[in-house]
């Protein structure tokens, strides 16, 4: 079990004040210019060094994708993007550390930016977070008035500011592309990639766009070293992470973990474990709505990491693990996912704006079990007709959860229709 | 130059090529429903996806860029099922009411749907339907068969200049159409039909005309203004039923004005389909032996100087040859295919587009002065429009004369002549601007022209050419706008008063008084027709417009879809046009008549087909033995020095959509009228 003395976010429950004074009590901005005085390349080689993955779903390497903005300026300026459209369902840990930790954020912000060579940050933050974008700005204003952020941010010499945005709900303003198309004030649809974002992103400039959870680990990081941080976890899969357990657990709860944790350790030490007993649990989905399912044989010993869930069909996504017991209606608690889905596709390409109402109505039905066996195969066909076909991962997103329906749940499925045509033969 | 493979075949492209292109360079053809040449990349509908190597998921081939070394496969079992998944998602939601669609025939999703598409629906669920749009008098919505593909929404934006398409809502609630409920207010909104892939977009007058196989598609030009755009005539049997552009890069790329698009509807109404004689006061029925008994009756012995011909806007230069020649031999110098009294002429240089139209995207500046281009050019407004886009806004644009808004930023100077001083003088700060182009253009319309002061402002514009470089070696910034098909022809073959001729002005004023006794006006309708009263009017034309009004005797010829016939654009560009249909009852091809009434009066033109006619044509004036490629014109001396007055320039042209005989009889040109020209009647322009 990850020890206090090693956790980043050590206000995540709000026992402690969010404020400037709290923050650095808890020792953020401690020594913020000595870091960034030993220099950009310095800075992303920690990164490099940490093996942090980017948390906000996709996993790729944080100091890999930094590195692809340009080292010199061609004269425009570059711009550093916080994704804090937290909007997968299930996931809520960014929004604790907005709400109870937001200095992490800011300072990850400084010298983030200052590595890629940015003197703005965007922090695009999801419209419902009202409250988490109060707490937020008014960290910012005490940035800003204590000269931690601003012109000569924490006397680095180094000019930075920072911008809070609030978007207004569309879950694929989470996208990357989208988000920027939506900051820039356009409606929120996904770009075309390439060019990709260091190349031109905000207003055709050089953008790197950045988890919340991946930007505010950044000042502890570099503080500790990279080595440290990737001392946790399985090789490939280091450091720490927020778990957002919800569902049908005694105790739902946003923790901080090792990465690489066993499920069944993560569930049972932070949540009191599933409701009515291990051998009660159905299902989890291990990563935010958009994963396949797995059922309780896999999540018996499966390690909560990029590689080791993908390996098992699913993935870490945004380490939101949805626990359901069995009582769940699992076939109706997907076809849920599907509506959210058809009602969030942004309609730009065919397969998604298209193929998401299908397979929602298609599920609907199957909820009743009001189809016929075939089906099953058609449904299958329609998700691997979107999977991989749309501009944006949302598509993929939409077809991968009924997939793991299918390949985990078939029999429950066939055993609804059947008794749906007997019913209807009588 | 990268080079890359597809399916085994090698090839190179140029350098920010797109995949797309490479296969098509490569011979294989990719479906697509979004992408279009002339429009941004939108990538949405996902059509053309093919297999790249060492990339995880299927690639839209319109959105990536070629690179060296790619890999692609375009009929590989992964390519064919997405395409084929695709198809399904596009047809899901589409109806299947192609036997009353009129798009059936000329459907890329029928034809695809062909190759991609299964036999039969997997999709059980209810179908979508979607809310009509209104879009005006000419676009016809049915948006239930819309695909999201947004080329209009596309060439609204960028082509057209107007915001006013959009895609509102999202997912499958997702709807192409206005933002707000508005007409799309703009003179080339036509081609929205041509971009709509599907049924969605359809022509509002042509609706339930006609299939595409039913009809004969004769190649021919425009008429309806001086930009010559290349046109498709459809027909069936005796009668035409549309107008579609044909690909021309160096004149109208792809698009046409609606004008050059629905105004044909005018040729079905108010037509002269016989000869008539005035008997009585009054306008009778009559032969062709009897018109022409009628003119010889009145001519014959008559002074030549007594005698007048008036060519119009619209004519073919194989008429206006026949009759300068018969003119001739009446002993008639009065002459003039300048209705409006424009002081143009002479050297070729100063009354032709000298820049050409493509030429406008090399250049880097431009001054406008009394030109509403976009009313009276709409499809070189696009040009330029299309050369500010490329430049990333660096084109500047100037404005002297009316305030109108060419679509994009521009610096609006003045009204007048004043302005034009100024800027003669370096006292306006476009003065700069000129200068320090490397290409720099002026445009001078017909509205800085058609004045008294017309040579002095000519003289003025020339001294600014002069000045600001706009003249060099291999560039001529010096353009004349003109409003009429037939004008530059006119000016090449010399119809314009000859050795003590009398010009249009003279002529009107000549009848009036009674000098002038005979007028022969081919197809000349602009005119103030109160000072023919006196004289003995030859009317030649296709429709019954102010000239008949007034007319002794109507000889009924035919409409530019019924003849063969040659036409020079604003660049002096000589270009052909193709008869689609028989003229009307018994109208006859125009240079036919003046030849058949040239034997009547007993001076028989030696010329006895169309050949021989452009024969004469070349020995008139060579540059009609290069056809459709401009001729450069060397630059010479013009203009006449001289007082200019106060008053602002005004456009000719009050209301784009009617402007000649044939708009002003059309239906669609009049609905257009009420729908985006109310203030027409206020004197503004469209």
């Amino acid at each position: 079990m990850l020890q206090d003395k090693d956790r980043i976010f050590t206000n995540l429950y709000g026992f402690q004040d969010f404020g400037l004074k709290a923050a650095q009590g808890r020792g953020n901005w401690d020594g913020t210019k000595g870091l960034i005085e030993k220099g950009q390349d310095w800075i992303i080689d920690e990164m490099k060094a940490s093996g942090m993955r980017g948390r906000g779903g996709a996993g790729f390497p944080t100091g890999l994708k930094w590195s692809f903005m340009p080292k010199e300026s061609d004269g425009r300026p570059h711009y550093l993007v916080v994704n804090a459209d937290e909007g997968e369902p299930g996931t809520c840990k960014d929004r604790e550390i907005m709400r109870n930790d937001p200095h992490t954020l800011i300072e990850g912000c400084l010298l983030a930016s200052f590595a890629m060579r940015a003197h703005a940050a965007y922090i695009y933050i999801r419209g419902e977070f009202y409250h988490e974008a109060s707490n937020l700005q008014r960290a910012i204003d005490e940035a800003y008035d204590a000269g931690l952020v601003g012109k000569n941010a924490c006397g680095s010499g180094w000019d930075f500011d920072i911008y809070l945005h609030l978007g207004a709900g569309a879950y694929i303003c989470g996208e990357e592309t989208a988000l920027i198309e939506s900051l820039e004030g356009k409606k929120g649809q996904p770009r075309l990639k390439p060019p990709f974002p260091a190349n031109a992103g905000l207003y055709g400039c050089p953008t790197t766009v950045n988890n919340v959870e991946s930007i505010a680990a950044v000042p502890e990081i570099l503080r500790r070293g990279g080595a440290w941080f990737s001392s946790f976890g399985r090789e490939k899969n280091h450091g720490t992470k927020l778990f957002a357990i919800s569902g049908h657990v005694e105790k739902p709860c946003t923790v901080e973990e090792a990465m690489s944790i066993p499920l069944r350790e993560l569930i049972e030490r932070h949540c009191g474990g599933v409701r009515g007993g291990w051998d009660n649990l159905l299902a989890v989905i291990p990563g935010g709505s958009s994963v396949p399912v797995l059922t309780k044989d896999v999540c018996d010993d499966v390690l909560m990491d990029f590689d080791a869930l993908r390996e098992v069909g699913s993935g870490l996504g945004t380490a939101a693990v949805i626990v359901m017991d069995k009582s769940t209606d699992i076939v109706y608690a997907i076809a849920r996912l599907s509506e959210f889905y058809k009602h969030e596709s942004c309609g730009q390409c065919t397969p998604c704006r298209e193929g998401t109402g299908w397979m929602m109505r298609m599920m609907q039905r199957m909820v009743r079990g009001e189809a016929t066996l075939d089906e099953i195969d058609l449904l299958w066909d329609v998700t691997k007709q979107v999977e991989g076909h749309t501009i944006c991962a949302l598509g993929d997103a939409a077809a991968w959860p009924i997939q793991g329906l299918i390949r985990n749940f078939r029999p429950e499925m066939e055993r609804r229709i059947k008794e749906y045509r007997a019913r209807i033969a009588a | 130059m990268p080079k890359l493979t597809v399916d085994g075949i090698e090839v190179e492209v140029e350098a920010g090529a797109t995949v797309l292109q490479a296969c098509e360079e490569a011979g294989k053809e990719i479906p697509r429903f979004c992408y279009h040449e002339r429009l941004s990349i939108a990538g949405n509908c996902r059509m053309c996806l093919v297999e790249m190597e060492r990339a995880p998921k299927p690639v839209a081939s319109c959105a990536m860029p070629a690179a060296d070394g790619m890999v692609i496969k375009t009929d590989s079992d992964l390519v064919k099922k997405a395409r084929n998944g695709v198809m399904e998602f596009l047809l899901i939601n589409h109806p299947l009411d192609c036997p009353i669609c009129d798009q059936g025939g000329e459907c890329d999703l029928q034809d695809q749907a062909m190759a991609y598409g299964f036999d039969a629906s997997r999709y059980a669920e209810k179908k979508r339907a979607v809310k009509d749009k209104e879009l005006g008098p000419i676009v016809k919505t049915i948006m239930t068969r819309c695909i999201h593909c947004t080329r209009c929404v596309r060439f609204s934006e960028e082509v057209a200049g107007v915001g006013t398409m959009g895609a509102v809502y999202r997912g499958e609630d997702t709807e192409v159409g206005p933002y707000i409920e508005a007409s799309i207010n703009s003179e080339l909104s036509g081609n929205l039909i041509d971009l709509c892939p599907v049924g969605a977009l359809t022509s509002k007058p042509y609706a339930f005309t006609a299939r595409p196989w039913e009809l004969k598609k004769t190649d021919s030009v425009d008429v309806m203004d001086a930009v010559g755009s290349n046109i498709r005539i459809d027909a069936r049997g005796s009668e035409v039923l549309r107008v579609l552009p044909r690909l021309n890069e160096d004149v109208n790329e792809e698009w046409i004005s609606d004008k050059t698009r629905y105004a044909i509807d005018g040729l079905k109404r108010q037509r002269l389909d016989r000869p008539y004689v005035r008997v009585n006061g009054k306008l009778a029925p009559a032969s062709w032996d009897e018109a022409f008994a009628a003119i010889k009756a009145r001519v014959s012995g008559l002074d030549g100087k007594k005698i007048a011909a008036l060519a119009g806007d619209t004519i073919d230069c194989e008429s206006m040859t026949a009759l300068k020649d018969l003119m001739g031999k009446l002993g008639s110098a009065n002459l003039d295919c300048r209705q409006d009294g424009a002081k143009i002429g002479g050297t070729r240089s100063s009354y032709i587009f000298n820049s050409t139209i493509a030429g406008i995207e090399e250049a880097d500046a431009c001054l406008i002065v009394g030109a509403n281009v976009r009313a009276e050019a709409p499809i070189i407004n696009s040009r330029l429009r299309k050369r500010w886009r490329m430049t990333a806004g660096d084109f500047r644009l100037a404005i002297v004369g009316e305030n109108w808004d060419p679509t994009f930023k521009h610096d609006y100077l003045g009204a007048g002549p004043e302005t034009l001083s100024e800027i003669l003088d370096g006292k306006n700060d476009f003065a700069k601007v000129l200068e320090s182009a490397s290409k720099p253009m002026i445009i001078l319309g017909m509205g800085a022209l058609n004045r008294e002061d017309g040579d002095a402002v000519l003289a003025t514009a020339r001294a600014i050419a002069d000045k600001f470089g706009l003249v060099t070696g291999e560039w001529n910034g010096f353009n004349v706008l003109h409003t009429a098909a037939a004008r530059v022809g006119g000016l090449d073959l010399g119809f314009v008063p000859g050795e003590g001729g009398l010009s249009t002005g003279e002529i009107l004023d000549g009848a009036a008084k009674g000098d002038v006794e005979v007028v022969y006006l081919l197809g000349a309708d602009e005119l103030d027709m109160s000072k023919l009263s006196k004289a003995f009017v030859v009317y030649q034309g296709c429709l019954g417009d102010a000239g008949a009004q007034v007319a002794d005797v109507i000889l009924p010829g035919a409409a530019y879809t019924e003849k063969n016939g040659t036409y020079v654009n604003t660049e002096g560009r000589v270009q052909y046009g193709w008869r689609a249909v028989f003229p009307v009852g018994d109208a006859r091809e125009d240079w036919k008549i003046i030849r058949a009434l040239s034997a009547s009066l007993g001076l028989t033109l030696p010329y006895d087909n169309i050949d021989a006619v452009r024969t004469r044509m070349v020995e008139i004036n060579d540059v009609f033995g290069s056809v459709n490629v401009p001729r450069k014109a060397a630059w010479g001396d013009f203009g006449k020095a001289g007082v200019m007055k106060s008053e602002g320039f005004a456009s000719p042209v009050r209301n784009f959509y009617m402007t000649d005989p044939i708009s002003r009889a059309s239906v669609t040109m009049a609905k257009c009228t009420e729908a985006f020209v109310k203030d027409a009647a206020a004197g503004k322009v469209a």
